[in-house]
């Protein structure tokens, strides 16, 4: 049967009016930056080099993507029209009279849709596990760099232990279906989620333990969402139903994370033996403060800009190990829409129809270089400082 | 330096019998060592019938024993056949004698593959052989190519040349294999038809212009941008030196002072990055080789992966943790030879 379609201008301009909820939101908050952008501190020093506003301009287009991916969206991502199967980008779909912009898959899903959603998965679990890695990494980091000695070279030897893995096989050895079955994952999580509960407690109990009226608060606040998540997250058992994680799912944030934060912990180890050395730390210590007082409100706070920027990097490579799990059909369903798993689908199709490929393929290598770019300008951002 | 190497080896050693204790112990879980039995026997096995297979082939044994016996440090029993009294192979396509011996890793025996049905030194050597020939040519493309460019960027900072390469550069290392791979193969395979987008027929046919392009590409684009960045800001910090503005103001050209004063220490920096780039290589290599359908090492790590072929598995991640670990090595070693401001304590 032959299809109706609009041509490429009407594809374009199909596009462009899907994604307007995406460009509504980038008008006002770039307009919005750019007006107070001298009291933004160093967000709003990045508006004053190209790199750094493309960068943006790119990272807060997926993440306004991903906000608003039920209004962009035309179709269901995971729902197939038999008519459709690998129809041209363009093809008008006959029963709802709506185009498939981007065409039509394998299985006859709508590739637009499918891309649109793929950023609501991407971009939930690459930050989330980036800032696990970088709870864990920052949590281990600060004493080995601090005391050094003993605990220096056990934290060391178990992070090059980690990093001596080559990452696939430590996705193929940890992201089975195999291992789902036993509780390793479990164990994994209920490991390094209980970082940022300690990382928060102890953050707050150096400062505010001396006020202890205060500090109870900021405990029990820390302890009740700590452990909700805790809960929701480990056990997948949240009292309130909000936070639940299958367990694919857990399995893969544990593996990113595991794979990741070794690295975290290498450049806080860096950082902290540098900055240990200075006046301010040394002037910390005639005062009388306790170690971990110096090394969490002392130290942490000076070594943030070059973390800042691993973080973005780290993001984006995280992105790029979640495409790389998606394109083995490791632990992410597969009927799942991200985008690791359309390049996999489609490229094997390659000789036949090369549409259902570029959507995925152009979706994530953007997504990535923006984080690179915004990564760059911080850089040269924090080197004028 | 004999001293630090010395230690060095000690500490990979250690590492490599505790990552292959991880290894062994994940690939002998009980999922993965059922789903072995499953697989070689029928789909309709009872689980009796698992059990008595896992039994009779030792898969029961003490989990210590078993990695010691792999190891080579404990001996392996003959495998008797309860009917007949006499000593059977555990797999038909491996030869076992039939007396108590020690024979590991470290005696050389990698053990049987059950995927391939071969032994696992018969499979693997080839692979890496095939593997040894994609990394030359990976390597032989990405070196000079991002050397050249992070020279050219880093030489005067700041200028359009600079902001361009810089971009460009960014831009690769968001370009994993997976992505450059299908846009290269939708450009030159698809449109164009100048290459094969597929390398199965290297593998016998040998290797060709026609066949080899595209995953040699694939690979050194990923890695290219980074160590560019890297010998850009190398570059860029010995530009800023008193010896070279020394040499500028004794009135040397600027392309005699580049090449003959800032090139070679702008050299040191990259030579570490390159090293460190083996374990990245690995990864690459993996998904290059599934995507162009060539039998390397890459393609050999996926299979026993997927067929949770035990042997093969560990003699793969043998081979990638020492990869890993020796380029580590190598690197840092070459670092303090190169760099003469660097002393080993």
């Amino acid at each position: 049967m032959q299809l109706e379609t609009i041509g490429f201008f009407g594809i374009l301009f199909g596009v462009i009016e899907r994604f307007w909820p995406v460009w509504a939101a980038l008008a006002v908050v770039l307009a919005l930056s750019m007006r107070y952008k001298k009291r933004l501190g160093l967000y709003g020093h990045l508006y004053d080099s190209g790199v750094g506003i493309a960068g943006l301009t790119i990272c807060l287009f997926w993440l306004f993507t991903a906000i608003f991916a039920d209004t962009i969206a035309p179709f269901d991502p995971l729902r197939q029209f038999p008519v459709m199967k690998d129809a041209m980008p363009g093809s008008i779909e006959p029963e709802s009279g709506m185009a498939f912009l981007f065409g039509g898959d394998r299985l006859a899903r709508d590739v637009f849709s499918r891309m649109v959603f793929g950023s609501q998965i991407v971009l939930v679990i690459a930050p989330a596990a980036t800032l696990f890695a970088l709870m864990v990494g920052t949590t281990l980091g600060l004493p080995a760099g601090y005391y050094g000695g003993r605990i220096d070279s056990v934290l060391s030897f178990l992070a090059n232990l980690v990093l001596a893995f080559p990452v696939i096989l430590l996705f193929y050895l940890l992201v089975t279906p195999g291992i789902r079955e036993t509780s390793i994952p479990q164990w994994l999580a209920g490991i390094f989620f209980i970082f940022p509960i300690i990382f928060f407690s102890t953050l707050f109990y150096t400062r505010y333990g001396g006020r202890p009226r205060l500090f109870a608060v900021q405990l029990a606040a820390t302890l009740l969402i700590g452990g909700w998540i805790y809960i929701g997250l480990v056990f997948d058992a949240d009292p309130l139903g909000i936070i639940s994680i299958r367990p694919n799912e857990l399995n893969i944030f544990v593996a990113v994370v595991f794979a990741s934060s070794p690295g975290v912990f290498r450049i806080v180890r860096g950082l902290v033996m540098d900055i240990k050395t200075r006046d301010y730390v040394a002037a910390a210590q005639t005062r009388g403060e306790g170690p971990w007082y110096i090394m969490l409100w002392e130290v942490l706070p000076n070594a943030r800009g070059p973390l800042i920027v691993d973080v973005c990097l780290r993001i984006g490579y995280t992105t790029i190990l979640l495409g790389t799990l998606g394109y083995f059909g490791l632990g992410l369903a597969p009927e799942s829409p991200d985008w690791g798993t359309g390049i996999k689908e489609s490229s094997r199709l390659l000789r036949l129809y090369i549409h259902p490929a570029l959507p995925p393929v152009v979706a994530l290598m953007s997504f990535v270089l923006g984080l690179n770019l915004l990564a760059d300008a911080l850089r040269e951002q924090s080197l004028k400082d | 330096m004999l001293s630090f190497i010395i230690r060095r080896l000690g500490v990979m050693a250690l590492t490599m019998l505790c990552l292959t204790l991880v290894v062994f112990f994940l690939i002998n879980l009980e999922p993965n060592l059922r789903k072995l039995a499953i697989s070689q026997l029928d789909m309709r096995a009872s689980v009796e019938d698992q059990e008595r297979w896992l039994q009779r082939n030792g898969y029961r044994q003490n989990f210590f024993v078993r990695y010691g016996q792999w190891l080579g440090v404990l001996p392996k029993q003959p495998n008797i056949d309860p009917n007949t009294g006499s000593a059977v192979p555990r797999f038909s396509f491996c030869d076992e004698p039939a007396t108590v011996r020690y024979s590991g890793v470290l005696q050389g025996d990698l053990g049987c593959s059950t995927k391939f049905k071969v032994p696992v030194a018969e499979k693997l050597l080839p692979a890496l052989g095939a593997t040894g020939i994609l990394m030359f040519w990976v390597m032989a493309v990405m070196v000079p190519v991002s050397l050249i460019v992070g020279v050219l960027a880093g030489m005067r900072e700041g200028s359009r040349l600079d902001r361009t390469l810089s971009v460009a550069s960014i831009t690769t290392t968001a370009t994993p294999e997976y992505v450059s791979g299908v846009i290269f193969t939708v450009i030159f395979a698809s449109w164009l038809g100048w290459l094969n987008g597929s390398a199965a027929s290297a593998t016998n046919q040998g290797v060709t212009f026609y066949n080899f392009t595209l995953p040699v590409m694939t690979m050194a684009i990923y890695g290219t941008g980074y160590i560019a960045r890297m010998t850009r800001a190398s570059m860029v910090e010995v530009m800023t030196q008193q010896y070279i503005r020394t040499a500028r103001l004794k009135g040397l050209s600027f392309n005699a002072v580049v090449i003959k004063h800032a090139l070679r220490n702008a050299l040191i920096a990259p030579f570490t990055v390159i090293m460190l780039q083996f374990p990245w290589l690995l990864t690459g290599v993996v998904i290059v080789e599934v995507m162009f359908r060539y039998q390397g090492f890459g393609f050999a790590l996926v299979e026993a992966a997927a067929n949770n072929d035990i042997d093969l598995l560990l003699a793969c991640s043998l081979i990638s943790v020492f990869v890993v670990l020796s380029t580590q090595l190598i690197s840092d070693v070459g670092y303090a030879l190169l760099n003469p401001r660097i002393r080993v304590r």
